[in-house]
């Protein structure tokens, strides 16, 4: 058993960051993402950190300074929020398709207009496409866990791909929880390292980042998705090898009292924690409830999700953003996993929290009350934004 | 490049698209992007270089006459030579008029 402390979750990220032995961190402050960098260039001020911080004059500049670290074969690392990500958002593709294996640490928060610090997904699903490995979780400990992860294996030479830890701004950052650390040593026997498969190097002179025509374009990005979607057995092993180390053992999808429900509940990120309690309270009254959470985002677990969710009769499906003009991203997903299957349950859609608006166990009540009810009646659009003053 | 780009597959690529072989642009041939190319007037030139320093290209070189010649298999016909010639000895000429 590793030491069990309370602490803010953003400090608990920041000292994993530092347990992880990171050699570059590039940043730029934005709310609710503060705390973890600002506790990182202690670190490295005060010398209990050797690496280099630097201060940049954007996001754009933060996360191409990474690029450019990770391609001399540092181990990098950078976390923003919002309108940081969006403006990161050229750099973010360019990073997956040079297959560098940096780490950003979202703390997810709206995106404007109108303003606001608070938080949701629609940053995370502004990026949704950039290639990125990306985990959502649901508590401090599972953020201080994933950058352990995340390092081993966005390095490991079979898959060389950039990872997001995606954690909700405030309702997990800003919260202090107990979190277990681990000892220096096991991280370093579980992490070792950085080799590179290839880095700038002035002896052995390579290019990164060059032009494509049409007629290699589709290849390169071929080889890239072949990659991107193996890299799932990989993921699941990485889990097994932490799970063995820790006791804490991660799933692509997690389930809660979902093997026999008629209804599941299907959230990502820390709804999932609330929505458990809801699930208890309808399974004290008898209701036929459980919960799947969405853990892997991408590459996106189809056939664990399958597994999950065949046997329920309605899926409510809960999104914390909006793709505007359609539906709640997360449902879309969902929609398209299950197409293909003959027999599947029927799917109800609601964009819920949105700006940090609180959503707690009989707001999650309400919602399967409610989905329920709109299934019965046959209601084919399936999609509504909850707990909007008419 | 052992083969041209359209011949490549996917699983021929390396990760992240790295070219691990350094300077193999020079065998990337820019020279047929031309309709125009520059032919010297032997007569007119008086060797002053200036061809070979605005060349953006760098397909100008000395040969053995002292005269500087464009590499037709790098030149892509941009002018710019026959523009700054001091004496107006390069002419740029359709390619195919040259057969």
């Amino acid at each position: 058993m590793g030491k069990r402390v309370g602490m803010e979750v953003s400090i608990a990220a920041a000292e994993a960051v530092k347990q992880a032995n990171v050699d570059v961190i590039s940043a730029y402050p934005i709310t609710p993402q503060t705390h973890i960098v600002e506790h990182l260039s202690e670190l490295v001020a005060n010398g209990e950190l050797d690496a280099e911080f630097f201060c940049v004059e954007s996001e754009h500049s933060a996360l191409s300074v990474c690029v450019g670290a990770a391609a001399t074969g540092a181990r990098t690392f950078t976390c923003t929020s919002s309108q940081g990500l969006v403006l990161m958002s050229e750099i973010t593709y360019i990073t997956s398709g040079l297959r560098l294996p940096v780490l950003m640490i979202l703390a997810n928060r709206t995106i404007s207009a109108p303003l606001s610090i608070w938080n949701d997904h629609s940053d995370a699903m502004s990026i949704r496409d950039c290639g990125w490995i990306q985990f959502f979780v649901e508590n401090g400990q599972e953020v201080y866990d994933h950058v352990f992860v995340s390092y081993r294996l966005a390095e490991d030479r079979e898959v060389l791909f950039p990872v997001i830890i995606n954690m909700d701004g405030f309702i997990l950052s800003h919260v202090i929880e107990p979190v277990e650390l681990i000892g220096q040593e096991k991280i370093d026997q579980f992490l070792p390292p950085y080799q590179p498969l290839h880095q700038l190097h002035p002896d052995h002179p390579i290019t990164m980042g060059a032009f494509a025509l049409p007629s290699i374009f589709a290849e390169a990005k071929k080889a890239q998705e072949v990659a991107l979607r193996s890299s799932l057995p990989k993921i699941i092993e990485t889990w097994k090898a932490f799970g063995e180390m820790t006791g804490r053992y991660y799933n692509p999808i997690e389930t809660y009292q979902a093997e026999d429900a008629d209804t599941l509940l299907v959230t990502m990120g820390s709804f999932g924690e609330t929505a458990s309690v809801a699930v208890d309270k309808m399974r004290e009254g008898g209701r036929s409830a459980g919960l799947v959470k969405i853990r892997l985002w991408r590459p996106f677990p189809f056939e664990a999700f399958k597994n999950a969710t065949l046997g329920a009769k309605r899926l409510v499906v809960i999104d914390r953003a909006i793709s505007a003009g359609a539906c709640g991203p997360v449902a879309s997903e969902v929609k398209a996993a299950l197409y293909g299957e003959t027999k599947k349950p029927s799917i109800y859609n609601f964009v819920a929290g949105i700006s940090g608006r609180d959503v707690t166990p009989s707001d999650f009540i309400k919602m399967v009350d409610k989905a329920e009810i709109e299934i019965e009646k046959g209601n084919q659009e399936g999609f509504e934004t909850y707990g909007v003053r008419e | 490049m052992t083969k041209p780009e359209s011949e490549w597959t996917w699983k021929e690529l390396s990760v992240g698209n790295v070219i691990l072989e350094p300077g193999n642009a020079s065998q990337y041939r820019t020279g047929d992007w031309k309709t125009l190319k520059p032919v010297l007037n032997r007569e007119l030139c008086v060797h002053c270089g200036v061809c070979y320093i605005f060349c953006p290209d760098m397909a100008y070189h000395l040969d053995e006459e002292g005269y500087f010649v464009a590499d037709l298999f790098y030149c892509k016909g941009c002018g710019i030579c026959a523009k700054e010639c001091p004496t107006g000895a390069i002419t740029m000429v359709l390619e195919e008029e040259e057969k």
